[in-house]
């Protein structure tokens, strides 16, 4: 099989060559950044938040008439609410662990601040301090949310106060905070026992706990730079309102989210419970990431289509060359030609027209990664995913000429004299 | 003639029924992704009050100084409670408001009924005429109700539905977080999408709307919580919604309205004027460093537009180029593939003009098909676009009129455009070369 008469007939069908080039270049550099979106948003929605997931739920809730005083009788009054809550939570049939809580992982409403190893700091001198998330909860919320203690030992009742939402932060002479947010602190090790400062102020805080994992609230762009700071307080914020997160026995969870309500209700009618306010951890992980997930799919079909409409194009225009060439295939075939022979030849000129088009869709592939990159989280392109759409786009050519040319590949010889 | 073209060019679309379909189904995907994705990208980038954008501004004021805001120097989104109270009060625009996001509870009159939470805003009596919001019943509060904390309130039509069954319920009174406050309007289904005149302290896109506007003051006044962003450089020293309003902290989002390029001009002396004042005052220790952007410009800065749908756009678009390649090459190969009908013709008399008119009638028979075939998909498309857009915005995205004669013209379009190369060298067969070689 030589090259050269190929060559000689590309040169014959510029046109058709240089439109089926284009198309599978194209379809390279479209696929490329699409698989690479794909990519990306699967490893953002599997990644572990460092809660136990299943069995989680959360309740939201908010008092009628709740005293709003910022006094010490005010906020013991909210507080003794807030406890009634707990402990009626605790009693239902079902539930293992309760713990007040300020947010969950993917809830997407944060209490965002700086943790710093110095106080005073500047908030426009980042280098100054670290991006982190608080959760604020009581002695219950490692085990309730399932999280992971590494080193260190859990909040005991004593050390959890409780404050105003509006100045919770005041304060805390202890905490717990994440594997990586230790490292990021503490690069050389040894956090445990160590002194940090939240939000730049002068009380210090002793790191007496570390946990192995908990990612922060929000999901965006900005909140993903420190996705996995956080601190865990040890404070029962008092306000109008109040959160709870619920651990139930395995299977029991929808029978305790039914019960939840009214269980609330007979402490205190005088609340605000929505329709969404009692929720799995499931249903906040499929909120937090359906844009993702949307994403993924839309990409995902467009893709589709677009290998699929590539392929059928190529089917198109080989059939028309192959019934172009219907007589000069004879002749090669009289002249000695096998039929694979034939076969060869057009999946040769294939893949010399989806080589070209590759070269080109690289180039292309490139230019519309550095476009998407202003207007979405991207990365660079890798190397890899460039490369594995090259041989994606030859795989297909070569599959969708394999049709046309074992249809070539059937002509008779005879038909070289047949038509005149 | 054209009747006659179009009978032609049905002939030899049947001729090879799998290879028409082919090019029907490529350009009716490619032009059914554009389409979609565009619908919901005209959707969330319209502009919410075509009658107003260029006379809305927000100011926005540094009140943290460059140490704090970091390299980009940008102030904050939002205004503290000292600036918004300033503003207001030296009342420099033709109309302003200072606003804030509220979720008050509201109990209903009938035993019984538990309270429901309620979405809401605080405003001032401005923000009405200066956003033309329209009133079923009623109008807005007065200027000499703001200055007197007055408890009074706007309620939109659906609330008005759930209390009073949609009566005219202007001087009726609700209790709201504990307060009675008398109705003085009855909004007529406002919900304008982008929430532009607060985008700090809501969603963007929310299809429920606010049920309760109540005056600011007065909302200070009766401590109604903030909700939505409270952005801090350092806590509060003081405790409570009281700390806050003596705090730095951004939380207030701010509008008003200027007519003309010089007022434009004095709103913006006025607010340098006043960071100077605030800086001989002590407050600021930084040259003034203020922004009064039009609200495209703050739709764009608040990025309004997600990333998302703008690369869904982009990649759907270039999906249909690449139906249009293909829809040339196949058009291009069937062409060509009559290159010896076409020579018989050219012989027997017929102009290049006519091989023009002949092959192009049977492009846009193909375009027109595609069309036809892409505005289902299309519908079924905008229809299922809930199933990989969060809900808020794929609600957004509707089919009417404009978007299916778009469909359809941009398929008839691409597929000329597709047709153009192919036809122009079916014209240019040579007669002589194509009767030789048969």
């Amino acid at each position: 099989m030589s090259m050269p008469p190929i060559l000689t007939a590309l040169r014959k069908h510029k046109s058709g060559v240089v439109l089926i080039s284009l198309q599978i270049a194209l379809t390279l550099a479209i696929v490329c950044n699409a698989v690479f979106i794909i990519a990306h948003r699967i490893e953002r929605v599997n990644r572990p938040t460092g809660l136990n997931e299943s069995n989680l739920i959360l309740v939201q809730q908010q008092w009628v008439g709740a005293p709003t005083g910022n006094d010490q009788a005010s906020l013991d009054k909210l507080d003794s609410m807030q406890l009634a809550d707990l402990a009626a939570l605790r009693q239902l049939p079902g539930v293992t662990d309760v713990a007040p809580v300020n947010s969950l992982p993917l809830l997407q409403s944060a209490w965002q601040g700086a943790i710093s190893l110095k106080p005073h700091i500047q908030i426009g001198d980042k280098s100054s301090y670290d991006r982190v998330a608080f959760y604020l909860t009581n002695q219950n919320g490692l085990k309730t949310l399932g999280l992971k203690l590494v080193a260190g030992r859990n909040f005991r009742p004593e050390d959890v106060t409780h404050a105003s939402f509006r100045g919770v932060m005041q304060n805390s002479p202890v905490l717990m905070i994440t594997q990586a947010l230790a490292h990021k602190l503490f690069p050389q090790g040894k956090a445990l026992g160590q002194t940090v400062y939240l939000d730049g102020k002068s009380q210090p805080s002793r790191v007496i706990g570390i946990v192995a994992r908990m990612q922060t609230p929000n999901v965006g762009p900005v909140a993903s730079t420190f996705a996995w700071s956080s601190a865990i307080l040890p404070k029962r914020y008092n306000g109008f309102f109040s959160m709870y997160a619920v651990r139930t026995q395995p299977g029991q969870m929808h029978a305790v989210m039914k019960a939840i309500k009214p269980a609330l209700y007979k402490v205190d009618p005088m609340r605000v419970m929505g329709d969404g306010d009692v929720q799995s951890f499931a249903t906040i992980r499929a909120a937090a990431y359906q844009k993702d997930i949307g994403m993924a799919i839309l990409m995902g079909v467009i893709s589709l289509i677009l290998i699929g409409v590539t392929g059928a194009g190529i089917v198109g225009l080989t059939s028309f060359w192959v019934g172009q060439r219907h007589k000069q295939i004879g002749v090669r075939r009289a002249l000695g030609a096998r039929k694979v022979d034939i076969l060869r030849y057009f999946q040769t000129e294939n893949l010399i027209i989806a080589g070209l088009g590759a070269v080109l869709g690289i180039v292309l592939a490139v230019g519309l990664n550095l476009v998407l990159m202003r207007h979405i989280a991207m990365q660079r392109l890798p190397i890899w995913v460039v490369l594995a759409g090259v041989v994606l786009v030859l795989i297909l050519g070569q599959l969708a000429v394999f049709v046309p040319a074992r249809r070539a590949s059937r002509v008779s010889p005879a038909s070289a004299v047949r038509s005149v | 003639m054209f009747a006659y073209y179009l009978q032609l060019a049905v002939r030899s679309l049947k001729r090879n029924k799998a290879l028409t379909a082919l090019m029907v189904m490529t350009i009716a995907f490619g032009v059914a992704a554009s389409m979609t994705t565009w619908s919901v990208f005209r959707a969330v980038s319209g502009d919410p009050i075509p009658s107003k954008s260029s006379e809305l501004f927000v100011p926005q004021i540094d009140n943290w100084g460059p140490a704090r805001l970091g390299p980009k120097g940008q102030p904050p989104d939002a205004l503290d409670y000292t600036d918004a109270v300033n503003l207001m009060r030296a009342h420099r625009a033709k109309y302003q408001s200072a606003m804030y996001a509220i979720g008050p509870l509201i109990v209903p009159p009938k035993a019984g009924q538990h309270p429901f939470s309620v979405s809401g805003e605080a405003v001032f009596s401005e923000f009405f005429p200066m956003l033309d919001a329209p009133f079923q019943y009623g109008g807005p509060w007065s200027a000499k109700d703001d200055t007197q904390r007055a408890r009074v309130v706007v309620i939109s039509s659906k609330l008005n539905d759930k209390l009073f069954g949609g009566i005219d319920s202007v001087g009726k009174t609700i209790n709201i977080g504990g307060n009675d406050y008398t109705v003085s309007g009855v909004l007529d289904h406002w919900n304008p999408q982008p929430r532009y005149y607060d985008l700090t302290n809501n969603a963007t896109f929310n299809s429920k709307g606010q049920g309760v506007f109540i005056p600011f003051n007065t909302a200070i006044a009766v401590s109604q919580a903030n909700q939505g962003s409270t952005n801090c450089y350092a806590p509060p020293s003081q405790p409570g919604f009281v700390g806050l309003q003596h705090s730095e902290c951004s939380w207030i989002s701010f509008m008003v309205e200027l007519d003309g390029a010089s007022q434009v001009a004095a709103y913006q002396q006025f607010m340098d004027g006043y960071a100077r004042q605030q800086q001989s005052m002590g407050r600021f220790s930084w040259p003034p460093n203020n922004r009064l952007r039009g609200l495209p410009a703050w739709l764009a800065h608040e990025h309004v537009v997600s990333g998302d749908v703008t690369t869904s756009l982009l990649v759907a678009w270039g999906l249909l180029i690449v139906c249009l390649v293909n829809t040339a090459g196949l058009l291009l190969a069937k062409f060509l593939r009559r290159s010896g009908e076409i020579g018989v013709r050219r012989a027997l008399g017929a102009s290049r003009r006519e091989i023009y008119t002949q092959f192009l009638i049977e492009a846009g028979v193909i375009g027109l098909a595609g069309g036809v075939f892409g505005l289902l998909l299309t519908g079924l498309g905008v229809l299922g676009i809930g199933l990989v857009m969060p809900q808020s915005v794929a609600e957004l995205a509707h089919v009417n009129v404009s978007l299916l004669g778009l469909t359809l013209l941009l398929a008839i379009v691409v597929t000329a455009l597709a047709g153009l190369y192919p036809t122009f060298r079916a014209a240019h067969v040579q007669p002589a070369w194509q009767l030789k070689t048969n």
